[in-house]
């Protein structure tokens, strides 16, 4: 069977209704581990004493607000070269979690940064770039709710997306970019030395998990939301049309 | 029982507090939606089926 054939309404409803309990229940499980762990089970830092806790929600949030616009802009792709309702319905679904995920971010980012840096905001590279994909998420969804053709509003969303992604790669890489400002580098990294400590890093994996898997299970439950919502527009129209 | 979070309290208490409400607030209004939306689909579906064997 091709990867295609996922695309097809009927069968991303059956498969999507089959796996989400299963997702829903592994993130909800993942979750609460990992916030337990990191909140509850870990020490203070030597120099950041007990606002090292944060880390364990201002990371994944931070990762997911990027990811999530990554994902939208594939959807979009998607959408725009091959027409599968199901791909812009998705990145429609997508894009309030992903909005969520930068104002968890943002806020927890100041409430870091107050006691740390002795200021909530600055107009530093990665805060700057955070705040205007933030704006994009906004525009984005304002976008689909302001247009009543499904198919042009997805059209117009979609490139909407694709200019936004730049944003949120600018975000991930402003850091190195930019040699400058009071945000740090990534917290992770493929190179172990430069990783945050392990009693910190293994709860923040579980964590990372969590917060993907919430999303996940948001995104399976909204996407499904948002094709029975095309039905009922599809039977009112069919209704009026007599 | 709270760790022990110094004069941090607020910071850390806050930032926790924040997530779990933007947690909480997505969850519901999705839920909320799915139900709303997925009732509706069964209303307009029964009464086209009630049209189609009139």
């Amino acid at each position: 069977m091709s990867f295609w054939e996922y695309a097809n309404p009927t069968r991303f409803m059956r498969l999507s209704g089959a796996a989400l309990p299963w997702v829903a229940g592994l993130a909800a499980l993942s979750l609460a581990a990992g916030l337990i762990w990191g909140f509850f089970l870990t020490p203070d830092d030597f120099r950041q004493g007990s606002t090292v806790k944060i880390i364990f929600i201002h990371v994944p949030a931070a990762m997911m607000a990027i990811n999530i616009y990554v994902m939208m802009f594939a959807a979009s792709l998607v959408w725009l070269i091959r027409r599968h309702h199901v791909s812009a319905l998705a990145a429609r679904a997508a894009a309030p979690v992903g909005a969520m995920m930068t104002v968890i971010a943002l806020l927890t980012g100041a409430l870091w940064g107050q006691p740390m840096w002795g200021s909530p905001w600055e107009w530093d590279p990665r805060l700057t770039s955070f705040f205007v994909l933030f704006l994009f998420y906004l525009g984005y969804i304002a976008l689909w709710a302001a247009i009543e053709d499904p198919d042009k509003a997805a059209d117009l969303t979609s490139v909407l997306a694709m200019v936004g992604s730049v944003f949120a790669v600018l975000s991930r890489y402003a850091v190195n970019f930019w040699s400058q400002g009071l945000h740090q580098g990534a917290s992770l990294s493929m190179d172990r030395q430069e990783n945050v400590s392990n009693v910190f890093w293994y709860p923040l994996l579980l964590c990372i998990a969590g917060f993907f898997l919430t999303f996940l299970a948001l995104l399976l439950l909204r996407t499904r939301t948002e094709i029975r919502a095309r039905r009922i527009r599809a039977l009112h129209q069919r209704m009026a049309a007599g | 029982m709270l760790p022990e979070l110094g004069k941090y309290t607020v910071a850390v208490l806050g930032a926790y507090g924040v997530t779990l409400a933007g947690f909480a607030l997505l969850v519901g209004a999705s839920l909320l939606r799915h139900r709303r939306v997925k009732s509706e689909l069964a209303r307009l579906e029964a009464a086209r089926r009630q049209a189609d064997e009139r």
